[in-house]
């Protein structure tokens, strides 16, 4: 029995997006699926309800009628108060949630024992970069923020020398390099712009460069990364020297794009009126933090408003503004997440809160709230315990084989311990002390070994058991003090010494090692000979 | 040369030696790290036999034995094919196991070597002779198996006697009642007989044990044995009372046990039960079990193509990976992959080559082989540094490979390679399997990258496809 896939009309004012596309309704029955489809919704996004149809999905014609057909809904938006009461008990929701700021939705929709997927709450890790819809949208926002921008602005972007005259190329300026703003670098780079971006977090330069900007400092030292990769709050000295670079900037530029915020707060209020003031006349300002009340103090949120001759964009809609292309991102990366839910590929799915990925999106599970989930396990640790698995590759910090503790649990430590305790005191209790003095260096030299060789490169583990080899034919030396020693003070002893076996073991001993030494040293020097760069 | 001469000379030896491991963890101090190595060696070698310990006497034998040697030796370094490499680790493994087995005996033999030992300190040193021709014996015989399978003299799969773990068991209860009498003997001839006893048992252990364990878990087994020929040289340190061979040998023993860890954890097995053995066969696994593995076949179509096609794909591609394989090691094909990746990277085209831990019969094969064909390292991965690009990657071509591309360890878990780390080439969007037929690996699993929507399979033995993969480049 698999379940069903209900996918009702955006009911917010001017939400043009819809949840599924044809295509992807193809890959979901692939799944073992069952889609349906409300009527018209995939008008304003130019899918047609016969596109649907011939994809494979069933059209309902009213929303009533698909809420109760469901088992599973995705949305773009939240559902509305009569959505919630529309769904069904016990259904599973996957849509944009905001649970920080919406906690009486997220009481509504346990009170239904409901389960719902927040897309705004996938966790920032590499395996679920698929699923990111925060990332892709803000592509789109980044793209369209400079679309907006060219349109209000009355210039070309780029600089051209023509018959009727020289035009200088626009001058941008991107605050935030997210996945926004390096999206809006991109295009305006990509329409001729000189574009200039600036960030809190230093490491991002690389990728403002590689879009085809130029990464502007700020000089005041301060690290800018918070937890999950995200910006966080800066201190007053830091924001003092920021300022200065921004109202330098203002003076300079034609438009200014700002694309700066913090997880579960307010944008920070970069630009001030006097900065917008400063501005040439004409100049354009696309503030796409407009919604989380703008990075620039004179922003009209969802408006277009023009004071002091600059252009103020408000729009908090961007995605929806390109309706077609959000809408297919947005379809794949709830196919993305249905793939991790449904596992066995037979239209059935599993909320597995094992998993770390779907334990981030899982807001309400069966009517409990889970939200907030508990730390990431991976980037939340401080910077100081670099695990071999850490979710950002960081950037080619050597070899080896990562942290050599933090391996055994705290249990088996204590058994390991209390093991070694009483293996020692029994030697401590019962050994001679000359075998002490040899015991102590063999313990120390196994933890000399262990630590020396814990770092070495898997590139280099044939060459370096190669030449541990030819050092084990150290036993040479064993083999050696055997074949001519000097003769005992207690000669009866020696009287009766068996000479020729043990000169004769002694001397196969020296020459096998020999074959050991030479060859280990030499083969391992070929060996290496070959290791370029 | 006075005795604390000597004793400052082992220091400086040591010092050298560990130095020699720490150089060796880094491409670039490598081959400092070796010199060192063969400096520590000379002067060890030299303290001891200009020491107070050799007398003139001995010189000529001593010249002798290590002049026959070292020409073997270095004889043998010379003409060793880098595909071989397995193979001559393990039999130089052996002969330091047979070299301390001599020398444990020759000092048993010697009564001035024990003879100023009373109570306590006698039973120590009885006890070491023990342990040292025990440790030597099984490092001796199973570094031959080791051989003998490497070299495919002996078949790689794994021989399991019904019972063995008991055998083993009993071989050990016998081998610890010997050591008992042993220590309570008193004259040479007395002992000589449980001395023979356990180490004719060792023996059998040795190759018992190795011959238990699967090809596919090789690169354990000689880092394992590497370690025993540490732990043999500590062991007749402690027997001859010399602390340059104590330090030297815990020093090569830890870090062959280091190794062994590393490369089970790469596969994701634990440590006991790689050395356990037989892999794959244990009961409970359903779909492994039944060799045939009918009724849990992959879903899908094997698509087979040709060099030309092959060459085609890997034009149009922009990012390419190589995951070579024992297959290229056993084809000798790292010449060929090394001209096709000249050729695609002067074309401009980002190729890189994504090694596995486990990849090869050794640990570190592939690189070796990579090196020997002038891959200049730096485009040669490790699997976690590759692994999260294989989405951006237009052709992974996997050469001579199977289990450690083999996703099934990642989507079944019934499989008993289920939770072992593998390169993700299925998710690239072309992957080409170059292969000689469709036989499943050394872990007996069937893979069912093979049957993927997006793989490829390149039928033949790798140098010959690969050879004509380069003229359909060229051409």
């Amino acid at each position: 029995m698999s379940q069903i896939i209900g996918v009702p009309k955006e009911t917010a004012a001017g939400e043009k997006r819809v949840a599924t596309v044809p295509e992807v309704v193809e890959k979901l029955v692939k799944l073992g699926f069952k889609v349906v489809v409300q009527s018209g919704a995939g008008d304003p996004a130019n899918f047609s309800d016969d596109a649907y149809r011939a994809a494979g999905a069933g059209i309902l014609d009213t929303a009533a009628e698909l809420w109760t057909a469901s088992d599973i809904v995705f949305k773009v938006r939240g559902p509305s108060a009569e959505e919630v009461g529309l769904m069904r008990e016990g259904g599973t929701l996957v849509s944009f949630i905001w649970p920080a700021q919406n906690p009486e939705l997220l009481k509504q929709l346990a009170a239904k024992k409901a389960t719902v997927l927040a897309m705004d709450s996938v966790p920032r890790i590499s395996r679920a970069q698929k699923l990111d819809a925060l990332s892709s949208m803000a592509n789109i926002a980044g793209y369209r923020a400079v679309i907006e921008a060219a349109h209000h602005f009355g210039r070309f972007f780029t600089g051209q020398i023509t018959a009727a005259g020289k035009v200088p190329p626009a001058k941008v300026f991107v605050i935030g390099a997210g996945v926004a703003g390096l999206a809006a670098i991109g295009t305006a780079a990509g329409l001729g712009a000189i574009v200039r971006a600036n960030d809190t977090r230093p490491e991002v330069g690389d990728q403002v460069k590689s879009m085809g900007g130029e990464f502007v400092t700020v000089d005041y030292q301060e690290e800018g990364a918070g937890a999950g990769g995200y910006a966080k709050v800066m201190s007053e000295g830091f924001l003092k020297a920021q300022a200065e670079v921004f109202a330098k900037q203002a003076k300079e530029v034609d438009i200014i794009i700002t694309t700066a915020l913090i997880p579960g707060r307010p944008a920070p209020k970069l630009i001030t009126a006097d900065m917008v003031k400063s501005m040439k006349p004409g100049s354009v300002i696309v503030d796409l933090a407009a919604e989380q009340g703008g990075n620039c103090e004179l922003t009209v949120p969802h408006q277009v408003t023009v004071k002091h001759g600059v252009t103020l964009i408000g729009y908090s809609d961007l995605p929806s503004r390109l309706a077609r292309q959000s809408s297919t991102l947005y379809a794949t990366n709830l196919f993305r997440l249905t793939e991790e839910l449904c596992k066995h590929k037979d239209g059935l799915i599993h909320v597995n809160m094992e998993d770390e990925v779907i334990r981030g999106t899982t807001v309400v599970k069966e009517g409990n709230i889970t939200w907030p989930p508990p730390a990431p396990r991976l980037s939340a640790a401080p910077p100081a315990v670099a695990k071999p698995a850490a979710a950002v590759p960081a950037a080619k910090k050597g070899h080896g084989h990562g942290a050599a503790g933090a391996l055994a649990s705290a249990k088996s430590m204590t058994i390991m311990f209390a093991v070694a305790a009483v293996l020692f005191w029994f030697i401590g209790a019962n050994a001679p002390a000359a075998f002490l003095n040899h015991f102590t260096v063999f313990v120390l030299a196994c933890f000399v070994g262990y630590m020396v060789v814990w770092n070495v490169t898997p590139a280099l583990h044939t060459p370096l058991m190669s030449v541990t080899n030819a050092i084990s034919s150290i036993i040479a030396i064993g083999a050696l003090v055997q074949v001519a020693p000097p003769m005992m003070e207690n000669a009866a002893a020696a009287g009766d010494r068996p000479e020729a076996w043990i000169l004769g073991l002694a001397v196969a001993g020296v020459g096998l090692t020999s074959i050991n030494m030479f060859g280990g040293f030499a083969v391992t020097q070929r060996m290496l000979q070959m290791f370029r760069k | 040369m006075s005795a604390t001469l000597a004793t400052v000379s082992y220091i400086g030896a040591t010092i050298l030696f560990i130095l020699s491991l720490g150089g060796l963890s880094n491409p670039e101090t490598s081959r400092r790290g070796n010199l060192y190595g063969m400096i520590g060696m000379t002067i060890a070698v030299l303290a001891t036999v200009f020491g107070p310990q050799i007398t003139p006497a001995g010189y000529v034998w001593i010249i002798a034995a290590m002049a026959v040697g070292a020409s073997i030796g270095l004889y043998a370094a010379r003409v060793v094919k880098m595909t071989q490499m397995p193979e001559l680790v393990a039999l130089m493994h052996s002969l330091v196991g047979l070299a301390a087995m001599l020398v444990g005996f020759a000092n048993y033999i010697d009564p001035a070597a024990a003879g100023t030992f009373k109570g306590a300190e006698k039973t120590i040193h009885e006890l070491e002779i023990y342990l040292g021709i025990l440790i030597g014996a099984v490092t001796f015989s199973g570094s031959v198996i080791a051989f003998g399978k490497l070299s495919a003299k002996i078949s790689g799969k794994p021989v399991l006697l019904p019972g063995r773990h008991w055998l083993n068991l009993a071989g050990l209860l016998v081998v610890i009642g010997f050591g008992w009498h042993f220590i309570n003997t008193h004259t040479v001839a007395d002992g000589m007989i449980p001395l023979i006893v356990m180490t004719v048992i060792a023996l059998l252990f040795g190759i018992h044990m190795v011959m238990a364990i699967g090809g596919a878990d090789m690169p354990v087994v000689i880092s394992m044995l590497n370690s025993y020929s540490g732990w043999a040289a500590a062991a007749t340190g402690f027997m001859l009372n010399n602390d340059l061979l104590i330090v030297t040998g815990a020093l090569v023993g830890s870090s062959g046990a280091i190794l062994s860890y590393i490369m089970c954890r790469a596969m994701n097995r634990r440590f006991l039960s790689v050395i356990a053995g037989g892999f794959g066969t244990e009961g409970g696994v359903p779909g492994a079990a039944g060799g045939g593995g009918k009724g849990n076949e992959p879903a899908g179509e094997v698509v087979a193509i040709q060099a030309a096609e092959t060459a085609e794909l890997l034009r149009e591609a922009r990012n390419v990976i190589i995951v070579p394989g024992y297959g290229m090691a056993v084809a000798q094909a790292q010449h060929a992959v090394y001209e096709i990746t000249k050729h695609l990277r002067e074309m401009g085209i980002n190729v890189r080559f994504g090694i596995h831990p486990v990849a090869g019969r050794m640990p570190g094969h592939m690189n070796v082989l990579l090196a020997e064909a002038r891959v200049p390292y730096d485009i040669v991965f490790e699997m976690d540094e590759l692994n999260v690009d294989f989405p951006e990657t237009d052709v992974a071509m996997v050469i001579g490979a199977n289990d450690i591309v083999n996703p099934s360890a990642q989507e079944d878990p019934a499989s008993p390679i289920a939770g072992m780390p593998v390169l993700e080439v299925w998710k690239a969007k072309t992957s080409i399997v170059m292969k000689r037929s469709m036989a499943s690996g050394y872990a007996g699993v069937d893979n069912p990258l093979f049957y993927k929507e997006n793989n490829r399979m390149l039928f033949g033995d790798a140098k010959k496809m690969l050879d004509e993969v380069l003229v359909a480049l060229k051409g």
